[in-house]
């Protein structure tokens, strides 16, 4: 076995960049979309991270990694706040349903 | 000792990740990204970041995750409800996907990655408190009024009826 290096880090994160667009566009529940895109920055959490472990002597991979945290939260709040709007309106969060500007 | 760590908690958030796309049921999916955000932060002590290992399980296990369950139970009259996609719908998003992850992996395994000029030792708490407030105080700042708004407007948005 290899020591693991930054390479596998990269390899780990594509895959799980890949498997949040894949649930991004397979998903028709919203929240399930949702947590696609926590996927997605996850993965380029872990980019972030391993960059700022194996090339950078600097620490500012850790501080970027942390604003996306920051921002993934935000992002969650008001998507939530707006699938309960959409909930109310539609009596669904069946996105394939939210095809209207007036609902 | 490392790759043997490396391996558990890379597979474990992987197969969670996968877990998320094969489940049709959200709440299973919900319980799903549960493995997948643990995995992560676990890799982030094995990168020594401790400290954005504490946050992402503060944070993204603590609160977003948290927030997502709530989402599931507000919007669902069953939890077990599923939409399901069609079949051309998946088969499309599978060889998007597949082709995606394998010309990553490729370009990935290709490229010339130069070799790490020192390890970095394990930074403090103090060291990124330094910098936040040094070096990126005007996003450190953006970010407080962000988290601001997000909180006025999550509020407004969430309202109940009039």
């Amino acid at each position: 076995m290899s020591p693991i290096g930054l390479q596998h880090y990269l390899v780990l994160s594509a895959m799980i960049f890949s498997a949040g667009i894949l649930c991004m566009v397979t998903k028709r529940n919203a929240i399930g979309i949702l947590i696609g895109i926590e996927l997605v920055l996850n993965a380029a959490n872990i980019n972030l991270v391993a960059f700022s472990r194996y090339q950078a002597v600097s620490l500012d991979g850790h501080i970027v990694a942390l604003f996306v945290i920051l921002l993934a939260a935000a992002e969650a709040a008001i998507g939530i706040a707006i699938f309960m709007n959409f909930y109310n309106t539609l009596r669904t969060i069946d996105v394939d349903r939210g095809d209207e500007l007036r609902g | 000792m490392e790759a043997f760590a490396f391996y558990l908690f890379g597979g474990v958030a992987l197969l969670s990740a996968i877990g998320i796309l094969v489940s049709r049921n959200i709440v299973r999916t919900a319980v799903c990204l549960l493995g997948t955000l643990g995995g992560v932060g676990c890799l982030y002590f094995l990168l020594n970041a401790s400290f954005l290992a504490a946050i992402q399980f503060i944070v993204y296990v603590g609160g977003t995750l948290i927030l997502i369950i709530f989402g599931v139970m507000l919007t669902t009259k069953s939890p077990w409800v599923a939409f399901t996609p069609t079949r051309r719908q998946v088969a499309a998003g599978c060889v998007v996907a597949v082709m995606l992850a394998f010309g990553l992996c490729m370009l990935l395994l290709q490229a010339d990655w130069p070799a790490a000029q020192k390890d970095l030792a394990a930074p403090s708490v103090k060291e990124i408190g330094n910098m936040l407030l040094t070096d990126y105080l005007v996003p450190f700042e953006a970010a407080s009024v962000l988290l601001l708004v997000v909180m006025i407007g999550a509020a407004y948005l969430a309202r109940g009826e009039k």
